[in-house]
């Protein structure tokens, strides 16, 4: 084929080159060549455009998927029988391409596999188009992707798809939640400025959020008490997902046990870099200014370190866990 | 049979680049360095192995006939394929008796055009060309069907670039680093390089052979099987076709020092190795192999001729090379080579 002269470039053809000398050459046979199928590949393509995939039997009995002219085993020819296989098949071995070329059957990352169709005895190489390499695997189950307009080559089955075995169930319910009467009597005292809890006068416990009744021996908790808004990080975690209620990763949230209580409190830390939060450092409560206090527990816009000396919190501390 | 013996080999110094020669001025000086060794300015017979698809010309190979100077008219041959399959075309015609020498020679660029897609070409344009499925991506295919591990892998290309760099001829190239897939599971140093380069090869037979080599490497075997083109018809962890090959040319009839493979993905190595049933003290490779410079269709002649080289410069006893073609392995040539001529019990073929 001749050098197809600068003239005859098409519109996209890239800026030449700086070396004068060099030229592009493109060996291309307009329209394609023509190429007769024979019996046995015509068979195969004039099936795939029926949006079927069929085999060849072989004298052994075995079926041939794409068929050939010939056992590739015996040499001997094959068998006229043609057995419908499919539509699903099993992915034997795949190789996964980040960026197609040109060329490819997809224009997006795709696998290309050998793939066992269900009642054939070889593998149809083919591409699968499955998003992301981590859906691949030996074993997956796919179906063919058909072309709009099948006409007879390989490319009507456009890709495989792996079968469906997950699906999304969208959940979603709207409520309207009240806080109930113990954290509606806590948040009011926490708009002041106050961080309230409540002795239970049986176990001597003090216990905050505030609550009405001691959680362990049932007995009712007439004594309100207003506690520090220091405390002691006991234990804590570090959160990479972003919450509407701190929106900023990673953010801590830390159990707290505020000076004078019993049970620790759940809230967050800031002002310090997340891995530097350790159990036993020593905290207080950051509020929002007066003017500024809107949702309750918001008033606190975290814990953040004072400075003072760790808390050895092992049981046999003095004032450490029992 | 008669003994037909290397008793020359020449190479380019291979580049990563088109150093703007044509093919016939690349192939000049290596053919007149084996003319030099030999002192032989004709050769009996002469056949070559190109592919057209390189350059994107018809008849390429003719034009590097202007390399040779054909003039009075030269008996002569060509196979689009590896020089390798040049090499066993000439040996069986040296088998006809009635010459003495063959020359044979490779020769390719691979820098002009697009390789990876030069060789969707050579697929059936019924069931695997249409796809576009190109070189890298069948071969990544073969690679997980082999599922090896891959410390292996990457040992092999760095022992293969390390021996490459102490190879004046090879490229020079880092040792592997990085973790990105050109086609997953391949690495892109899994892959041989683009290389631009030319081989060529002096046979003789009998008394010639001691003529003009001190040391000939004598073709104790030679044979070559190919498998269904097809790759959903295989079991591309295995190369039975290289097996029955390296059988035909009787490897495991005696110890091998040396074997140059013709090893274009790392992952071939291993296949290749179990194929040919190789000890586990043969040298793979000693010149860095197609993993440090794969001059496309000289390739698998540079095997022959780095396998022959151990033995005519004395260092090695027996050697094999092996060469491919086609897809992921599809047709394997296994030679033996060997320090003296095994005449008594007649050269085993295919």
């Amino acid at each position: 084929m001749p050098s197809d002269p600068p003239s005859a470039l098409p519109a996209d053809t890239p800026p030449a080159v700086s070396d004068p000398l060099e030229a592009r050459h493109v060996l291309e046979f307009p329209g394609g060549y023509t190429r007769s199928t024979g019996p046995v590949i015509g068979r195969f393509l004039t099936e795939l455009r029926d949006r079927r995939i069929v085999g060849v039997r072989t004298a052994g009995a075995r079926v041939l998927v794409p068929p050939l002219e010939y056992d590739p085993d015996t040499g001997e020819a094959v068998t006229g029988e043609y057995v419908e296989v499919g539509p699903a098949g099993t992915v034997q071995a795949w190789a996964w391409v980040s960026a197609p070329r040109a060329g490819h059957p997809l224009d997006r990352p795709f696998a290309w596999a050998t793939i066992r169709m269900d009642g054939a005895d070889t593998s149809l190489v083919h591409a699968v188009d499955a998003g992301a390499a981590k859906a691949m695997r030996p074993g997956l189950r796919v179906r063919p992707r058909w072309r709009e307009r099948p006409s007879g080559d390989i490319t009507d089955i456009e890709c495989f798809v792996p079968e469906v075995t997950m699906i999304s169930a969208p959940v979603r319910a709207e409520y309207r939640v009240r806080p109930g009467a113990a954290l509606t009597r806590f948040f009011t005292k926490i708009k002041d400025g106050v961080l309230l809890g409540g002795r239970c006068a049986a176990c001597d416990q003090v216990y905050v959020p505030y609550r009405t009744s001691c959680p362990s021996c049932g007995a009712l908790i007439e004594e309100e008490r207003e506690v520090a808004d220091t405390g002691t990080v006991t234990t804590f975690a570090i959160n990479n997902l972003p919450d509407p209620r701190a929106p900023e990763v990673p953010f801590v949230s830390a159990y707290i046990l505020l000076d004078g209580t019993d049970i620790p409190m759940i809230a967050l830390v800031g002002g310090v870099p997340a891995h530097e939060v350790r159990q036993g450092m020593r905290v207080r409560a950051v509020w929002v200014p007066p003017e500024e206090r809107t949702m309750p527990m918001a008033n606190i816009r975290w814990f953040a370190p004072t400075g003072e000396p760790d808390v050895d919190l092992s049981a046999d501390a003095p004032g450490g866990e029992a | 049979m008669r003994d037909v013996a290397i008793v020359a080999f020449a190479q380019t110094t291979h580049t990563g680049h088109d150093t703007g020669l044509t093919e016939a001025e690349m192939l000049h000086p290596v053919i007149e360095e084996v003319r030099r060794a030999t002192g032989l300015s004709r050769f009996g017979f002469t056949c070559s192995g190109s592919c057209d698809y390189l350059a994107g010309a018809p008849f390429s190979f003719v034009s590097a006939l202007d390399a040779l100077g054909a003039w009075p008219p030269i008996s002569e041959s060509h196979v689009e394929m590896d020089a390798a399959f040049a090499l066993y075309e000439a040996w069986v015609r040296l088998q006809h008796g009635d010459i003495d020498s063959a020359l044979v020679y490779g020769f390719g660029k691979s820098s002009t055009g697009e390789l990876r897609e030069i060789m969707t070409l050579q697929l059936d344009p019924y069931y695997l060309a249409p796809l576009g499925l190109d070189q890298v991506s069948y071969a990544a295919l073969q690679a997980a069907a082999l599922g090896r591990d891959r410390t292996e892998l990457d040992e092999i290309v760095r022992r293969s670039r390390a021996d490459g760099r102490a190879n004046p001829h090879a490229l020079d190239l880092p040792d592997p680093s990085g973790a990105e897939y050109e086609v997953e599971p391949l690495r892109p140093y899994d892959i041989a390089p683009i290389t631009d380069g030319a081989a060529a090869i002096v046979l003789a037979a009998g008394d010639l052979a001691r003529e003009l080599a001190e040391n000939p490497a004598y073709i104790g075997g030679i044979a070559h099987r190919i498998e269904p083109h097809y790759l959903g018809m295989r079991d591309l962890s295995r190369s039975p076709s290289a097996a029955d090959a390296a059988r035909a040319a009787g490897v495991g009839k005696g110890p091998v020092d040396v074997a140059e493979l013709h090893v274009q993905f790392s992952h071939e190595e291993p296949i290749l190795r179990a194929a040919l049933e190789l000890p586990e003290d043969t040298v793979i490779n000693p010149s860095g192999g197609p993993l440090a410079a794969n001059p496309v269709m000289a390739t698998g002649l540079i095997r022959l001729g780095e396998a022959a080289r151990r033995i005519l410069d004395g260092g090695a006893r027996r050697a094999v090379a092996h060469a491919t073609s086609g897809p992921c392995l599809q047709q394997n040539l296994v030679a033996v080579l060997e320090s003296a001529p095994s005449s008594q019990e007649g050269a085993r073929r295919g």
